[in-house]
Order: structure tokens, then C-alpha cells, then sequence
């Protein structure tokens, strides 16, 4: 018989092992998922952790990926984790980060052609405001009128894509474009282009912010008064009111900010890797970097090895799917998988196993 | 009389204490047992363990001549063991029927739950209808639901944690016909209490522990309640004494006071007046739920009020938060440590840092100073001899009594000049409450306002200059404490409240 005990505390090897002993789950889980398949579970498992990294032919290609893709999850991750800590739920940052790129991009394309250095900072501006403005709405919403932020968030999201999707056909189309949808290419517009400021590592200020962000962060959290406060409501909402905590002013600020990383994430992509306003130019990261912020623990530095984890999945998903013809759904059961180990072993952390009916005598 | 539940060598360590070693005792059929001891003495524990909740790292125990090894409460029950804990796991906004088929395993239909509970209840003399709903029951009531629900599975053994701290006089008095009743039918019980007159009026044997071991076992009848408690410490005890100063000045003054209760079944506050002076120390009884959370709440600025209502030295503060109300010295203590005036998971250092950031400059421009938080936190254990192996541990690891010292601590040694407490010696032991106690004398003479809530009616006149009564949210004018007589004291809470006498079918 297996029983459950409560540690007094919650264990700090084990808060560290569990991310490990839950990547090494998914590996077996999936290799299984990949044998039912009928792929060899070896050489899928390599092609989606070794090969993007270490293949001597393709690595060269999906090296530089890992940070771009890393980047935005990365930064919208650790946004989301101060909300997560706090018990605010924002699941929206997909919708912070398609406004925070139309925000941006739009600055681009009306001012075009201007050329001056202040044109990319002042984008920047307006990226970080239209993921901030984005996600204002659900944090008056739960403010004013005890709406839940889940659900508006969430929902907001689609509202996002349908105005990407009429700007990419309407305001913003490229007039030059012959009639195809989507803006002009920002990577072509140097004073607006969010370019690789090391060659050949996918290293641009989008993953620049991230790192940045990583640390702010960290520091906000041990050290500081707000993030003292955003651990203590999440763990203790009444002793947070008795210490002086006000629960609206930690919803409007625990939402704005990580709309404000999220809109910045977004204005990164679509000034470099993304290159232009389109539909479907979001690709999940606002989702996906839930998971992240999760598999991370909710914890700065663990949200950045989550967030190159991840990424790595996500680039050896495609290598696997274009070498293996795995099919993409099965690479989607894979990261599912790696959320779902994580959560189940996370028991591990709060609570002894005990086995068998007997120990002490 | 043979031994229903035999306890050898139990033994169980965490981190930094051995919470219970080598404990060793028994207690008979029909037997009312007492487990006394100091805060964080290993009470708890030991019956935890007893009850499955909490595994021995060694040790062996029988019941009924065989061994007996609970892996689980629900184990336990079915063995015949019952526990009513100190804190009541009760869903409000269901009946008092619904929430004891909650615990049942195999609950039967709800029309012969409701009639079982009404044949227990008149039988053990525990006056409950079966389809109220808990929200609106007395803490009293609330513990006969817990109660109720342990009677049902017929148990032989029964423990009850501190069952009589939130209880009334009255209620106090039911309990013990009761567990009376019990005992004659042959069901043991043990029984933790810090009331040790309690414990001499109902209790057949006690088992003192002291640092986890046993130390003695006696017949608490005769011995006097200073006797045990110095075998429980070790030491003689002294009683709070008072300097005895003239009040100075007005400090706070609260006028006109009405706060609707934020929840359900709170009580609201009505028209609240009162004031308290420099150096005095203002009583404040009642029962339970009649307004004290309330009241606190309003004191401390969790709850804001119109300006005017609350005035300290004529400077209108009714509007503030609990910060700023930290920052001109009015400071306060609520009764539910766990959760308000702590929290749970958090080390005793960020505990410090929850109300102590503003006036002992933990923080500069935001940025918090962890070592000086450390600092204090150690401040206070020392003061207030709080039995912990370090700052570093969590809130939930220290034992009731441990955690209310280093609440009340925490506050007292930030200076203030207001300072609010409510049940300011909740669970803690005798010697820990004489030193609460006094410790709020001691703040007083130099001069803070202290006001203190509590239903412990031997307390607040040990302690207070005046005393009010709060009654169903308001408040009797207060008036001076020495001098009033019991008769004065119970017209002053309004009589209203259970005072049914107990009836139990003999
Ligand atoms: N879960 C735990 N983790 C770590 N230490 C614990 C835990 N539970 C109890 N302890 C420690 O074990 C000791 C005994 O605690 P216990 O709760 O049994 O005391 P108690 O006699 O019930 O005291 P009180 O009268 O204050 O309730 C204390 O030093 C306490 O800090
Ligand atoms: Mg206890």
C-alpha cells in the first residue's frame, strides 16, 4: 500500500529533482507513444533532444532557433508567474501578445519610411503598452465587477486574433504587397528591425529582454517588498490583508506587467523573427508559455531552463516530424506529456511516500 | 481496571526536536484521562499518532490486547478511536446533517442520519437541530456537531484536543455532563486541556509531558492547579503582577463604530463607543462571535470605517489601511494565528517581515532586509521563550501555543502605542499565558493603550483596568474592572447567550 504524508515543509531536493524526474518520465512515456507508432523510440528521443543541438547537417540551422524560440517564452512566462504566485490567473498572455505586436508594428508601418534611431525604442514602448492596455481589461473587469480574470483573459484571446486577423487584411496590409494579405516585412525596414545582435545565434533584443527579465524578477521576488507581497497573497490571502496587502492594486499590477512582457515578447517577433503582421503570426507562445512558467516551478531561474527545454521540444518536434514524419499531434501529446508528469510528480515535493502498511515497529 | 489502549516507547522526531520520546502510558476503560504539558511538549503529536494521522518513527501500542497499528484516521475509527480537533473542519454553508454524513464513510439516508443525531443528542444532553446550517451555529454548537459525529461511530476510545478554548461557560458545562455520560458507559477519554481546573473537576488520572518524555502521572484531584503546573514546567510559577500607574491621556477614541460584516454569518458592528488612555488596559468579553473579528478588523484597518470612528490622539484614522495604521503605532494581534496573523508556510523570519516591515525598517525604498528581518524574528523567540529550532522554520511547524507567543511577540516588541489583541493566550500553557500576560502588563506601564478581546473572563480581570462587554456587535459602556462582581459581569454580556441549562437524560 502506498500512503501519502504531508512534510512539514516542502522539500527542497525534491523541488529540484521533480522538473528532472518528470522530463525523464516523458522520455519514457513518449518513447512508448513513439514505438506504438512504430518509429524507433531511441532515435525519435534523440532527434528531439540531441539532434537540433548536436547534428552536424541541421544544427547549424536549429541552433540559433533554440533562443528564438526560447525568448518569447521565456518572457512571457516570467510575467505570467507573478500572477500565478499571486493566485491571478491571467491565460490571455496569447491576446497581450498579439496586441502587443500590432501596438508595435503599428507605430513601424505609420510612420514608414522614417529613419531615426528612436523609431525601434518607441515601438518597443508601444509593444509593452498594448499588452499592458490588453490585459487591463480583465484586471478593471475582476476589480470592479469580480469578473473572473480566466475566463476573460481567455477569451479576449480570440477578440485579439480577429483583430490581427482585420488588420492583416485591412489597415495594415502591404500597399505594395500585391493584394496578398499582411504588412510589410519589418526585417526590410532597418530603423524598425529587431535584427540578431550576435550572428548566427538567434540572440536579438527580444531574448536580450528575457534574460533581463530573469533577473528582475529573481530579484523582485527575494528581495523585494512587491514580490514579498505576491508570495504572501498567494500563499495566505486573509495574512496578506492583515500585513497591508490590497488585492486590487496586486490585480491590476500582477496583470499589467505580464501583459506589458507579453506585448513586448510579441513587438520582439514581429520586428525580427516574425518579420510582419499576418494572420496566424501568433503561434501559441502565449499558451505555451504557461507551461513553461509551470514546468519552471514558478521560479525565475527554473523558468528559463524551462523555457530552453521547451524550446527544444518545440525545434526537435519539427526536426522529428520532417525526418520521421512523426506526426505533429504526437509531438503535441509529448509536451502535454511533460506538463502532466510534472504536475504529478510535484506531489513528491509536499508530501512522503510511505510504503507498505508498516514501518516503525 | 484493565487497560483499553496500552502506548510503550512511542517515539517521533522532526526536524530539529524529538516531538515525543519514548512516551509510555495507558489509559482504562471508562476513564477520563488528562495529557498535560507545556506549548510544543509533544501533546498533539502523540495523540496524532494515536488517531493515524501522524506515523511513529518507534514504538508499539494495543488496544484492547491487540497491537495496534492505525495507518490511516479512517483505520483508527474503525478500530474504535474518535478525535474531535481543536480546529473544526466544518463546511458553513451546509446542514449540520449534511456536514456530519460528510464524514461518515458509509453515510445512511439523510431522514435516518437526521433521526440518529437527534436520538444522540438528546441522549448525551447535546442540544442540536439536525437540519440547521453550521454557519450560524456557536463555536459550542459547532464542537457538539464534531462531537455528534464521533458518537455516531460508537467509539471506544475518544480524544479531544483542547476541546474548551473556544467554549463558554456554559458550553463547558454541557461538555462535561457529557463526557460524564460517556465515561460511565464505558467509553475512555482523553482528554488536553491548558485549563487545569478544568482538568481537576473532570479528569480520573493525568499524564504529564514535558519535552516530549513523561514525566509524572498523578491524580490531577489531588493536586492544586499551581502543582500542576509546575510539574508540567519544572519550575515555580509566578503570578502577573501589576505596577498599578495612573493612566495618562486619552490615545484612542472610538465613536459611533458600525461595520456591516463582510461575511454571511459574521455579526455586524453596532454604534461601537469607547475610549482607552495611555497605560490602561480596556477588557473586552463576550462570547465568540459576537463581533471580535470584527472589531479587530476595524481596529487594524483590514476593515476601513468612516474617518471619524476611530481617533487616535483626535487625529481621525478610521480611513487607513494596516499599514499606515502601523506607521503611527497602532498595531494589533488577531486570534486566528494560522492564516490571518501568520502565515502558514511561510519561516518565521518573512512571518516578522508580514507585519513588522514598517516600524522596525525591514525594508528601505522597497527593498527588503532579510538579514534584520532574521534578526528581530530571533528577538522575538528569545523574548517570548518561543520553542522552535530556528527562525527558519515555517509558521505550520510550531505548536499552537509556540506560534501564538511569537504572534503576540511580534507586536508587543514593535512599540506600540495602540495595541489591539484578540484571545491573547488561546491554547497557550499556563507559565507562556502568565508571561503573555504579564507581558502585556509590562507594555502598558510604559504607557501603550492596550485592549484586549477575550472570552476568558479570569484573564481580562487578571489584566484589565475597565471592561466592556461585547454583545451581539455592540458594546457596554466599560467600567472599572476591580471591584465587579460576577452578577455585575454576566448583566453586562446580555445573559442572552446559552444560557440553557444542561439536560442530561440520567
Ligand atoms: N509537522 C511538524 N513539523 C515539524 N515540527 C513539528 C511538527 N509538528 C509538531 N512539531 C514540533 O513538535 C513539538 C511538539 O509539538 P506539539 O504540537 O505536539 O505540541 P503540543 O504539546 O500540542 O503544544 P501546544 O500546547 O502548544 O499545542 C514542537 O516543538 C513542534 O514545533
Ligand atoms: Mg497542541
Amino acid at each position: 500500500m502506498i500512503r501519502l504524508e504531508k512534510r512539514p515543509q516542502p522539500s527542497r531536493a525534491w523541488t529540484v529533482a521533480t522538473p528532472l524526474l518528470a522530463v525523464a518520465l516523458t522520455m519514457v512515456a513518449g518513447g512508448l507513444m513513439f514505438a506504438l507508432l512504430g518509429k524507433d523510440p531511441v532515435v525519435a528521443i534523440r532527434t528531439i533532444f540531441w539532434d537540433p543541438l548536436f547534428h552536424e547537417q541541421f544544427a547549424s540551422y536549429s541552433r540559433p532557433q533554440l533562443l528564438v524560440k526560447a525568448g518569447p517564452l521565456i518572457l512571457i512566462a516570467i510575467g505570467l508567474s507573478l500572477g500565478f504566485r499571486a493566485g491571478i490567473w491571467n491565460i490571455g498572455a496569447e491576446g497581450q501578445y498579439i496586441m502587443g505586436a500590432l501596438a508595435g508594428a503599428g507605430v513601424a508601418l505609420a510612420l514608414y519610411p522614417l529613419d531615426a534611431w528612436f523609431l525601434f525604442p518607441l515601438m518597443v514602448v508601444a509593444g509593452a503598452l498594448g499588452g499592458w492596455a490588453w490585459a487591463m481589461i480583465p484586471a478593471i473587469l475582476k476589480t470592479r465587477f469580480r469578473t473572473n480574470e480566466i475566463l476573460v483573459s481567455l477569451l479576449l484571446v480570440y477578440v485579439a486574433e480577429q483583430v490581427l486577423a482585420s488588420m492583416a487584411l485591412g489597415l495594415m496590409k502591404n500597399p505594395e504587397g500585391g493584394g496578398f494579405p499582411g504588412s510589410r516585412n519589418l526585417q526590410h525596414y532597418p530603423a524598425a528591425a529587431n535584427t540578431e545582435l550576435i550572428a548566427g545565434t538567434g540572440m536579438h533584443w527580444g531574448v536580450a529582454a528575457a534574460f533581463i527579465a530573469v533577473i528582475a524578477v529573481y530579484v523582485l521576488l527575494t528581495r523585494h517588498i512587491l514580490g514579498f507581497q505576491i508570495r504572501l497573497a498567494g500563499q495566505s490571502p486573509r495574512a496578506a490583508r492583515f500585513a497591508g496587502v490590497n488585492p486590487n492594486a496586486l490585480v491590476v499590477i500582477c496583470l499589467g506587467l505580464s501583459g506589458a512582457l507579453a506585448g513586448l515578447a510579441g513587438l520582439f517577433e514581429v520586428a525580427g523573427p516574425g518579420g510582419r503582421i499576418n494572420i496566424g503570426f501568433n503561434q501559441g507562445y502565449g499558451f505555451t508559455a504557461i507551461i513553461v512558467a509551470f514546468l519552471g516551478r514558478l521560479h525565475p531561474v527554473g523558468i528559463l531552463l524551462a523555457g530552453l527545454l521547451m524550446a527544444l521540444t518545440y525545434i526537435g518536434g519539427e526536426l522529428a516530424q520532417f525526418m520521421l514524419g512523426i506526426p505533429s499531434a504526437a509531438i503535441q501529446a509529448f509536451q502535454g506529456m511533460l506538463l502532466f508528469f510534472l504536475l504529478g510528480v510535484d506531489v513528491l515535493s509536499n508530501y512522503h511516500i510511505r510504503l507498505g502498511r508498516r514501518r516503525a515497529a | 481496571m484493565t487497560a483499553l489502549l496500552t502506548v510503550e516507547g512511542l517515539t517521533k522526531a522532526y526536524p530539529g526536536v524529538i516531538a515525543n520520546d519514548h512516551v509510555g502510558f495507558d489509559i482504562a476503560q471508562g476513564e477520563v484521562h488528562a495529557l498535560l504539558g507545556e506549548n510544543g511538549a509533544g501533546k498533539s503529536t502523540l495523540v496524532k499518532m494515536i488517531y493515524g494521522l501522524v506515523q511513529p518513527d518507534a514504538g508499539r501500542m494495543t488496544l484492547r490486547g491487540k497491537p495496534y497499528v492505525p495507518a490511516s484516521p479512517s483505520a483508527a475509527r474503525k478500530a474504535g478511536v474518535a478525535m474531535v480537533f481543536q480546529h473544526f473542519s466544518l463546511f458553513d454553508a451546509l446542514s449540520v446533517a449534511e456536514n456530519i454524513a460528510l464524514g461518515m464513510e458509509t453515510p445512511p439516508p439523510m431522514r435516518r442520519l437526521a433521526a440518529r443525531i437527534r436520538e444522540v443528542s438528546e441522549t448525551y444532553g447535546l442540544p442540536l437541530t439536525p437540519d440547521r446550517l453550521v454557519g450560524g451555529l456557536s463555536a459550542g454548537e459547532r464542537q457538539r456537531v464534531e462531537i455528534i459525529r464521533c458518537l455516531l461511530q460508537d467509539p471506544r476510545l475518544l480524544i479531544m484536543d483542547e476541546p474548551t478554548s473556544v467554549l463558554t461557560p456554559q458550553e463547558v458545562a454541557i461538555l462535561f455532563a457529557t463526557l460524564r455520560k460517556l465515561a460511565a458507559e464505558g467509553t475512555a477519554i482523553l482528554y488536553i486541556s491548558h485549563k487545569l481546573e478544568e482538568i481537576r473537576t473532570l479528569c480520573d488520572r493525568a499524564t504529564i509531558l514535558r519535552r516530549g518524555r513523561v514525566v509524572e502521572s498523578c491524580n490531577p484531584r489531588e493536586k492544586s492547579a499551581a502543582q500542576l503546573a509546575e510539574m508540567m514546567v519544572g519550575t515555580k510559577l509566578t503570578a502577573p503582577s501589576r505596577a498599578g500607574g495612573n493612566p495618562g491621556g486619552v490615545v484612542l477614541e472610538v465613536s459611533g463604530l458600525s461595520l456591516p460584516s463582510a461575511n454571511p454569518f459574521g455579526t455586524s458592528l453596532r454604534d461601537i463607543s469607547f475610549s482607552v488612555r495611555a497605560g490602561e488596559i480596556l477588557g473586552i468579553g463576550g462570547v465568540a462571535g459576537n463581533g471580535q473579528d470584527e472589531l479587530l478588523d476595524a481596529l487594524s484597518g483590514e476593515a476601513a470605517v468612516t474617518p471619524g470612528a476611530v481617533r487616535l490622539r483626535g487625529r481621525p484614522i478610521g480611513a487607513l489601511g494596516p499599514g499606515p495604521r502601523r506607521r503611527v503605532a497602532v498595531l494589533a494581534a488577531p486570534e486566528e494565528r494560522l492564516g490571518h496573523a501568520a502565515a502558514p508556510d511561510m519561516s518565521l523570519t518573512e512571518n516578522a517581515m508580514l507585519t513588522a516591515a514598517i516600524r522596525e525598517g525591514l525594508a528601505a525604498r522597497g527593498f527588503l532586509k532579510w538579514p534584520a528581518a532574521k534578526a528581530f524574528a530571533e528577538k522575538v523567540i528569545a523574548a517570548f521563550d518561543v520553542r522552535t529550532p530556528g527562525p527558519g522554520n515555517a509558521a505550520r511547524s510550531l505548536s499552537g501555543g509556540n506560534l501564538q507567543k511569537f504572534v503576540i511577540g511580534r507586536e508587543v516588541l514593535q512599540r506600540p502605542e495602540v495595541l489591539v489583541v484578540n484571545q491573547p493566550t488561546w491554547g497557550v500553557d499556563a507559565s507562556a499565558a502568565a508571561a503573555i500576560r504579564q507581558s502585556l502588563l509590562d507594555l502598558a506601564a510604559s504607557g501603550t493603550a492596550v485592549i484586549v478581546i477575550s472570552q476568558d473572563l479570569d484573564e481580562l480581570m487578571e489584566i484589565s483596568d475597565r471592561f466592556a462587554a461585547l454583545n451581539e456587535g455592540r458594546l457596554s459602556p466599560p467600567r472599572p474592572a476591580q471591584g465587579l462582581t460576577l452578577e455585575e459581569i454576566g448583566l453586562m454580556l446580555g445573559g442572552a447567550h446559552d444560557m440553557e441549562v444542561a439536560h442530561v437524560a440520567e
